[in-house]
């Protein structure tokens, strides 16, 4: 395994050990800092950690939060819980998608953004509302607003 | 200690800082400076106050004043006229059905709530335990410990009443009853902080903005069990609740209120956080239980229960973030006075996430009981923009809606189920005309589809037929048949599956179905939407 990978997992079993029971902490800290779980780290987790990879495979696909592929350089999260979908989550996620000419979930041939919906970010007072990476959630957003946040991006 | 002249709270819940909290906050800070006044007023960082709609939110003590929708243009004017001045800028201040309200209690969105679970959201840092600590955090896990045996405190909340907030509504103190005559070495208190009803952020905002309140009532758990180690399981989603409650973790152990020995006596007592994944499966007990072991979050057969066979096969409490924040409350001031609120059954209040087509959507705290035309049109301001009401979806993806013709229905545990709803964790999702009662059946059962774990068959593929049938009705296609059919595969679905995700996951079609079947009818005999909002590919 590319040897740069090594100390985020070592990091993360150090703080959580090899108990079996943290598995899915050791996989939070891992994709925190590789951003994804490529299947060379899930290898050398189950190596260490003695899990079996078939376990930690099932793990890993069971959990919406886990991924096993290289993400775009800007994830844009539209929430399509209930309180958005009522004050028009759809419409928000359908103009980002035509406007990046994507499906929601693939990414862009450049590989810079892809967007995913997700259920409820807790802040359904402001809905409709979408995040972008993880951290910038913007909020009362109409087709038009959601385009201009996502075009200071591009 | 050094007094000031001016308490600014300025909400840094995440709803107000998405809606640009930080920038006004930055500019005040800066203003203070320019005029010299950093050591008169200070400003203290808070959870949310629960008019999220309005934010960004500033509350300006001794008086009480509150203005909205803050930007940092507002800073100047705010330091010069009211900091230093004395006069309220007014158009900053809350204005509704065209007049304006200068503090915040005076507003009727605050008017008409009880806030004992919210009691210190908005008004204290929750980064800072000395702040709870001053407010009379603690003081109870500190009564229990030293005055009262594990068995008096059960018998307080007994008596008080206080059933699960969670969903399912489960006497709180039988629980812990239960779980305390088990003979264990080990035992386990879990908090429930998964909160997957999407449109909900009841828990969000309590964890946020009291966290010790939280911990608190889990070590009150701990000590009427017996148990010394807590689990917090909380969503992913949830970044700052979980900087916040590890702070907030730190800070008690630093104090002395978790951890060996706790304020000399000799009961232990430590909380460890645990991430979630994003499965919606997981808010289910047994499946939590599996993803804290860091297992695949599949339910399991229930019995044993988790009192009796939990987490690592030990005799596990579980409880729901508000169901814990309301323990200290009880502990400090009674079961009688929790039971002056709310109603014979359903004591004490509950928080709802009041959102959807509303004036004022927010966090909302009221007894039990409270009919729903006073949380909708008294708190929330009613319906904007001349639209009407239409229904009030509740218990989210295991629960129903109500009707506008119930719309006087008290909010409680009994009344709800009455009508095909449940009272549900506490999201209460408004919606108007525009909305498709069909429509919204599906948006429900697409999320148990995507949701479900796959484990039993009845809610893997029966839930994946209902959808089938909710598709050829919403493009046109559907017989009247279907709509039995629905009715028929529901009722199966809820005797058969395995867990309380597919024995409630038809409930919104069935709910649907009994109060709005005529929109159905549409749908189906004259292919039409009423709402217009179901692309019906078959024209009559
Ligand atoms: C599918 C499903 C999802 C659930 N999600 C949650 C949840 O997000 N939060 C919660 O506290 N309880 C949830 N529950 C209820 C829990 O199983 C459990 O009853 C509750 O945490 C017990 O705590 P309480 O007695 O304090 O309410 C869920 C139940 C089911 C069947
Ligand atoms: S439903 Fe979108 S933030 Fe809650």
């Amino acid at each position: 395994m590319e040897s740069e990978k090594i100390p985020a997992v070592d990091k993360e079993i150090r703080k959580w050990g090899t108990k079996h029971e943290s598995l899915i902490q050791v996989l939070h800290g891992t994709q925190e800092s590789l951003g994804y779980l490529p299947e060379e780290v899930l290898t050398y987790i189950a190596k260490k950690m003695n899990v079996s990879l078939s376990k930690i495979y099932g793990v890993v696909t069971f959990y919406n939060f886990f991924k096993l592929t290289k993400d775009a350089e800007h994830v844009i999260t539209t929430c399509l819980g209930t309180a958005c979908y009522v004050k028009g989550g759809e419409a928000i996620l359908n103009a980002l998608c035509n406007r990046l000419d994507i499906k929601p979930n693939e990414i862009t041939k450049d590989g810079r953004f892809t967007v995913r919906t997700v259920r409820c970010v807790g802040c359904c007072g402001f809905a409709p509302v979408m995040v972008v990476d993880g951290k910038d959630i913007h909020g009362k957003l109409t087709p038009e607003t959601a385009i201009d946040i996502l075009e200071k991006y591009m | 200690m050094k007094t000031y002249r001016i308490h600014a709270l300025v909400c840094a819940g995440t709803q107000c800082l998405a809606a640009g909290g930080n920038g006004f906050k930055d500019a005040l800070v800066e203003e203070l400076k320019q005029h010299g006044l950093t050591e008169e007023v200070l400003i203290v960082e808070t959870g949310c106050m629960g008019s999220c709609q309005l934010g960004p939110r500033m509350v300006v003590y001794p008086e009480g004043i509150m203005y909205t929708r803050l930007s940092p243009e507002d800073a100047k004017e705010i330091v010069e006229e009211d900091f230093l001045k004395g006069r309220p800028v007014t158009r900053l201040l809350w204005k509704q059905d065209e007049k304006q309200f200068l503090t915040l209690h005076e507003t009727p969105f605050f008017a008409k709530q009880t806030r004992i679970v919210l009691r210190n959201c908005g008004f204290i840092n929750p980064e800072d335990i000395t702040e709870c600590i001053a407010q009379g955090g603690y003081e109870s896990l500190a009564r229990c410990i030293t005055e009262m045996t594990p068995k008096d405190v059960i018998k307080i909340i007994k008596d008080s009443g206080l059933r699960g907030r969670g969903g399912a509504g489960f006497p709180t103190g039988l629980k812990w009853e239960l779980a305390n005559k088990q003979i264990s070495d080990t035992k386990y208190i879990i908090c429930n902080a998964d909160e997957g009803d999407p449109g909900a952020y009841m828990n969000r905002s309590v964890l946020e903005g009291d966290p010790h309140s939280v911990l608190e009532g889990m070590a009150i758990a701990g000590y009427a069990v017996g148990a010394q180690k807590g689990f917090i399981y909380i969503r992913a989603e949830y970044p700052l609740a979980i900087k916040r409650l590890e702070i907030a973790i730190k800070q008690a152990r630093m104090s002395g209120l978790l951890g060996k020995g706790i304020l000399g006596t000799n009961f232990s007592f430590d909380v460890e956080l645990r991430m979630g994944a994003g499965a919606f499966v997981c808010g289910e007990e047994t499946a939590l239980i599996n993803s804290t072991e860091g297992k695949r979050g599949e339910p399991r057969k229930k019995p044993p229960y988790p009192v009796e066979s939990g987490l690592f096969g030990k005799p596990t409490v579980i409880n729901n973030v508000e169901t814990l924040a309301n323990v200290s409350v009880i502990i400090e001031k009674g079961a009688d006075f929790f039971r002056q609120f709310g109603t014979d059954k359903s004591p004490g209040t509950k928080a709802f996430s009041l959102v959807g087509k509303v004036n004022i959507a927010g966090l909302i705290e009221v007894p039990l009981g409270t009919p729903l035309r006073t949380i909708v049109f008294d708190i929330g301001g009613g319906i904007p923009e001349g639209h009407t009401f239409k229904a009030a979806q509740t218990g989210g993806p295991s629960g129903g809606v109500i009707p506008a013709k119930h719309l006087d229905i008290p909010m409680d545990y009994e009344n709800l189920p009455q009508l095909g709803a449940i009272m549900g964790s506490g999201g209460l999702i408004v919606m108007d005309e525009t909305s498709c009662m069909v429509d919204v059946a599906k948006f429900f059962l697409k999320f148990t589809v995507d949701e479900s774990c796959g484990k039993c068959v009845p809610c893997r593929e029966g839930t994946r037929q209902m959808l089938n049938i909710l598709e050829k009705i919403t493009s046109g296609l559907g017989t009247m048949e279907d709509l039995d059919l629905l009715e028929k595969l529901g009722n199966v679905i809820k005797q058969t599956s395995l867990c309380g995700l597919g024995q409630t996951a038809p409930n919104p079609v069935l709910s649907t179905l009994r109060h709005f079947r005529d929109e159905y009818i549409a749908h189906v005999k004259d292919k039409v939407c009423p709402a217009n909002v179901c692309s019906m590919k078959a024209k009559k």
